[in-house]
């Protein structure tokens, strides 16, 4: 059971977002990590290859030289590959990026292919489904419980407010959503074996890809924006429980006009 | 010309109120580029509503129930017969599912999850929330077609009182190498959240998993959806498809009630956006105040059943 698991490398959902020159997300002082989704994906491939008792989940990610701590992590956990390949992702679009990893993927052996449902922080939820058709795969997308055996997959898909279960064969891409398992941190000794491991790097040029192409920002961002600040409206003392209620009573009918 | 093409989603010749208002801004789209609006779906019954919203032709393929390389094949075959040089889909979970699928098979881009759009100078504007709401982006889509996916409760729908779409049947490929085993129905009266006009949502001030019938209660009587913070969800009161915020569902209802949710930033960050937002909370120095139009500082287990009675009663 070979599988290949797509991560990014984003800013920690508990940090401020500030902006630098109106367009991107200043770097400086945030701290990276694997994005949420892609942990779910990670773990998942863990967990197929020891049930199979044999094969490699090889961790593979588009990004700058930063990118490597988000392998090594994934490593530590208990990835047994780990290809890098270099680039400013973030000056990609989200096609951009899917032609890279779906170029990479080929290189690598593999039944199934792995990737959050979206990269958080982005949060364009794209990529996944993108991978799948530049592969020619199927795809089972924001995956909640999977199931892999003789060369098919049974996987539940969250849908509005319900699920479905889907069936198909091997290989296809699976995108996580969060629910699918509970990942494990990483041990000492798995951070020890991780340092062994050789990240195999590579450039856009080695996957016989255009530069040109893979920046083409089909879709432009035009400036970043952080919302104003909301100052708060009425505080109340609730202490009277039916005068708290009336209170929002009178707030539904008369400015939400939702009764 | 510069047409817009619109998937759309129906029950029974009833359109989804999410692609009612990816409708209504195509055509607005549609009349700003001086362009024709046209739907897709696989439901040639919707014709008659998809008029009322504007769409003079309704593109349609016998694909049966959503599986994505079907209504790939189709909606990819719609775009080349109707010449549209917009796309859009609602962001539901087919629509998310399906908008990048067909984008890479076009090699164009998507914005996705856009609450504002706009037609300028020939090209798509959008505006899209990203870091879970904590910034936001305006970008440009300059391919052929442009395609974007619209979030839920965000754009209005409104009727534009025009006559039953004309039916333009579309022939595809329908091979599908997915099979779809069970759809398992959502629990009745559960409204999801992502489409809810009105969310209640609990948090840790609940203090355990069966207190949340205090929150499904007010939901049931408002008709509302039921949220949920992230540390409910990682304690197991409740299943994740109720998380509001950034690795939950990032939302805009018109009407938010946080009971008993502190406001954590990752949580702030999926709601904030919402139109009307009440906050009950006994800690006075909650950080939810900070984005709550009405906050009552006071008992969530006193104030909700009494709420709860009263909006029976209003409801009546």
């Amino acid at each position: 059971m070979n599988s290949v698991v797509c991560i990014s490398h984003v800013p920690d959902t508990e940090s401020r977002i500030k902006i630098a020159d109106g367009k991107k997300v200043d770097e400086t002082g945030l701290k990276f990590i694997v994005s949420p989704y892609d942990e779910f994906a990670l773990e998942e491939a863990i967990r197929l290859k020891e049930k199979a008792g044999a094969g490699d989940v090889t961790v593979l990610t588009f990004g700058p030289d930063r990118a490597q701590q988000a392998l090594r992590e994934a490593l530590a956990r208990g990835a047994t590959k780990a290809v890098h390949v270099k680039g400013e992702s973030g000056d990609a679009d989200s096609l951009g990026v899917a032609k890279v990893l779906a170029a990479a993927i080929k290189t690598i052996p593999h039944d199934l292919v792995f990737l959050g449902k979206q990269g958080v922080g982005t949060d364009n939820a794209l990529v996944g489904p993108m991978v799948a058709e530049l592969l020619g795969y199927p795809q089972v997308n924001v995956v909640t419980k999977l199931e892999v055996a003789d060369g098919k997959l049974t996987a539940h898909r969250e849908i509005e407010g319900a699920e479905e279960v889907l069936e198909t064969a091997t290989p296809a891409v699976v995108t996580a959503q969060k629910g699918l398992n509970e990942p494990r941190y990483s041990s000492l000794k798995g951070i020890m074996a991780a340092k062994k491991v050789a990240i195999d790097t590579k450039s856009l040029g080695d996957l016989g890809l255009d530069e040109g192409d893979i920046y083409k920002q089909r879709v432009v961002v035009v400036s970043l924006e952080t919302p104003p600040e909301k100052s708060g409206g009425r505080k109340v003392d609730g202490a009277d429980p039916a005068a708290a209620a009336q209170e929002i009573l009178k707030y539904i009918r008369e400015q939400a006009k939702a009764l | 010309m510069a047409g817009v093409l619109v998937f759309t989603e129906s029950k029974g010749g009833k359109l989804k109120k999410a692609s009612r208002e990816a409708l209504t801004i195509g055509r607005r789209l549609a009349e700003a580029a001086g362009g024709e609006l046209a739907a897709f779906s696989t439901d040639a019954a919707s014709a008659e509503e998809a008029g009322r919203f504007g769409a003079k032709k309704l593109y349609v393929a016998a694909a049966g129930a959503y599986s994505t390389e079907p209504y790939t094949a189709a909606v990819v075959q719609a775009v080349s017969d109707s010449q549209a040089t917009v796309l859009l889909f609602a962001g539901t979970a087919d629509g998310r599912d399906l908008a990048p699928r067909v984008a890479a098979r076009l090699n164009v881009g998507v914005a996705s999850d856009v609450d504002r759009l706009e037609w300028t100078d020939g090209k798509l504007r959008a505006r899209r929330p990203v870091y879970a709401g904590r910034a936001f982006a305006t970008v440009e889509v300059t391919g052929m077609p442009a395609i974007a996916t619209t979030r839920p409760n965000a754009f209005p729908a409104e009727e534009a009182g025009s006559g039953a779409a004309e039916v333009v049947n579309v022939t595809a490929a329908t091979d599908n190498r997915v099979k779809i085993v069970e759809t398992k129905a959502p629990e009745a009266g559960e409204i999801s959240l992502g489409e809810a006009d009105i969310i209640v949502s609990g948090g840790r001030g609940l203090k355990e998993a069966a207190n949340f019938s205090y929150i499904r209660d007010l939901a049931h009587a408002i008709g509302g959806a039921v949220g949920a913070s992230r540390a409910t969800v990682d304690a197991g009161w409740i299943d994740h498809q109720h998380q509001v915020g950034q690795t939950g569902r990032v939302v805009s209802p018109n009407l938010y009630i946080a009971a008993g949710v502190s406001g954590a930033i990752q949580h702030l960050a999926g709601m904030s956006s919402s139109k009307h937002i009440v906050a009950i909370n006994k800690d006075p120095e909650a950080p939810i105040f900070r984005v709550a139009d009405l906050g009552i500082v006071g008992d969530l287990f006193q104030i909700l059943p009494v709420l709860t009675e009263e909006v029976k009663k209003a409801r009546h």
